[in-house]
């Protein structure tokens, strides 16, 4: 079977899944919402205020919502004995694991880059924040997403996985939450946000090329 | 004529990564490493403290200095330590290579506490806060966390293979921190100021304070050694109890 085929054959499992259990997905997409909803109403009517805050609380939403979202990733696969068999295949390993990763990408990550503009008129935005709001977003979740995954496979298996992950993974958010905010706020004061997304890209083909890497040897380890 | 035989006997490297080997050795470096921190740490005292002149531009509280700066290298070397141990446990397949990497990880997690408590207590006279979130600051955090959760990953792993394999890939991951805290002062204008000492040049500080910091680094040096071998200690004796080497050396029955 070729790569390319592997591939689409991952993602389109994943999310026949999430369509059977749409339980999961709205969990995720839900408690971002109600995230940045929460700091919202904490901070109180102020406008000014809000705008200011506005980019840091979505993205920090972003940011909770993707650990939230990891518990599912493998755990599904490693209790029905889907994991064992992607493992035994003479097929890549790094290749399924990025399709399981673009698959929870786009049942988890995307839904967030797509209700994000929403959000941001919330906080009184211009429209050209939005767009760089969303186009930081979509640049940035599939690295949470990537980053995400390394923490799940870590954890696989271990009591309090999801806690674990979040303590493990969520310092090493930190860079992408600097330059997507970065960006947004350059675009809500009218500067150059371009070197901003740039770097995103930077960090994204950085952990496109690793974090597979880094997701088989955990599972391998954890499959011993 | 006498003919002389040369023997070449092979170093053999593999014969230090039994604990078995390790175990005395480490038992006798101890009292010695922790004798010589608190030597240099007396030495690296005085001369910080009598010795080395006020500074011109921050005054006496630049002397937070002689703490400050040799606790952050070795929060940050220690690290590269621990990555280059799960490295070896990773490739070579020896035990006793994670337990170093193990047993040094409090102790880093120590010097980062350390480095940044008194990176606060110097930050409030010299810059008028205690914190700021500027990249310096921000990815040693990111190395406390780092630590902690390697530390919290081995300990709720049961099977002790997976634990220590699955601690070192997270190791591994961690390790792309480690360029980031050296350079951001250069890549970022940030607060937190440039570095004095490099290899490469002629330390930008007076010789007595040069002097100061190499004793206390030292000394530091001396107590992660130390510390990290009484720890490696307690490992082996906790893993290797049933083993009968163990019960040769204490000479139980």
């Amino acid at each position: 079977m070729s790569l390319t085929l592997i591939v689409f054959a991952v993602v389109k499992r994943d999310m026949q899944q999430a369509v059977k259990r749409p339980s999961d997905l709205l969990t995720v997409f839900c408690f971002f919402i109600l995230s940045s909803g929460l700091f919202a109403i904490g901070i109180g009517p102020d406008p000014e205020l809000q705008k200011n805050i506005g980019v840091g609380v979505i993205w920090a939403s972003a940011l909770l919502a993707s650990i939230l979202a990891l518990g599912e990733l493998f755990s599904g696969d490693e209790r029905d004995g889907v994991l064992e068999q992607m493992l035994l295949v003479p097929e890549p390993l790094t290749v399924i694991m990025l399709a399981k990763i673009i698959g929870h990408w786009v049942v988890t990550g995307l839904p967030i880059v797509l209700v994000s503009p929403f959000l941001g008129i919330f906080f009184g935005f211009s429209t050209n924040a939005l767009l760089v709001l969303a186009s930081s977003l979509l640049l940035g979740t599939p690295i949470l997403s990537l980053l995400g995954a390394v923490g799940a496979a870590l954890t696989l298996g271990v009591r309090g996985a999801t806690a674990l992950a979040a303590l493990l993974i969520l310092p090493l958010y930190i860079p992408v939450l600097v330059f997507g905010s970065l960006a947004t706020n350059a675009a809500l004061i009218g500067t150059e946000v371009s070197s901003h997304l740039s770097l995103l890209v930077a960090l994204l083909i950085f952990a496109l090329v690793l974090a597979p890497l880094f997701v088989s040897a955990s599972l391998k380890v954890a499959l011993d | 004529m006498k003919k002389i035989v040369t023997e070449v006997i092979p170093l053999n490297f593999w014969k230090y990564s039994t604990p078995k080997t390790v175990f005395p050795i480490a038992s006798k470096v101890i009292p010695m490493a922790f004798l010589f921190a608190v030597i240099l740490c007396v030495a690296g005292i005085y001369v910080g403290f009598f010795v080395a002149p006020t500074d011109f531009q921050q005054g006496e509280v630049y002397r937070i200095i002689f703490i400050h700066v040799p606790s952050a290298w070795m929060s940050m070397f220690i690290y590269i330590i621990i990555v280059f141990w799960s490295l070896m446990g990773l490739i070579f397949n020896t035990r006793l290579s994670f337990m170093m990497a193990q047993s040094l990880a409090p102790t880093g997690a120590v010097m980062t506490v350390i480095a940044l408590w008194t990176g606060a207590l110097w930050g409030k006279p010299t810059w008028g806060t205690w914190w700021v979130w500027d990249a310096r600051l921000t990815s040693e955090l990111i190395l406390l966390f780092l630590y902690i959760g390697y530390i919290v990953l081995g300990a709720s792993i049961d099977d002790i293979r997976r634990s220590d394999r699955t601690s070192a890939i997270l190791a591994l991951i961690g390790a792309v921190n480690i360029p980031i805290i050296y350079f951001s002062v250069e890549w970022w204008s940030t607060l937190h100021q440039g570095a004095s000492i490099s290899l490469t040049a002629a330390p930008k500080m007076a010789a007595s304070m040069f002097l100061g910091l190499c004793l206390m680094s030292l000394s530091f040096w001396m107590y992660t050694i130390g510390a990290a071998f009484y720890r490696l200690r307690i490992v082996i004796l906790k893993r290797e109890k049933s083993s009968t080497w163990l019960r040769e050396f204490e000479g139980a029955p």
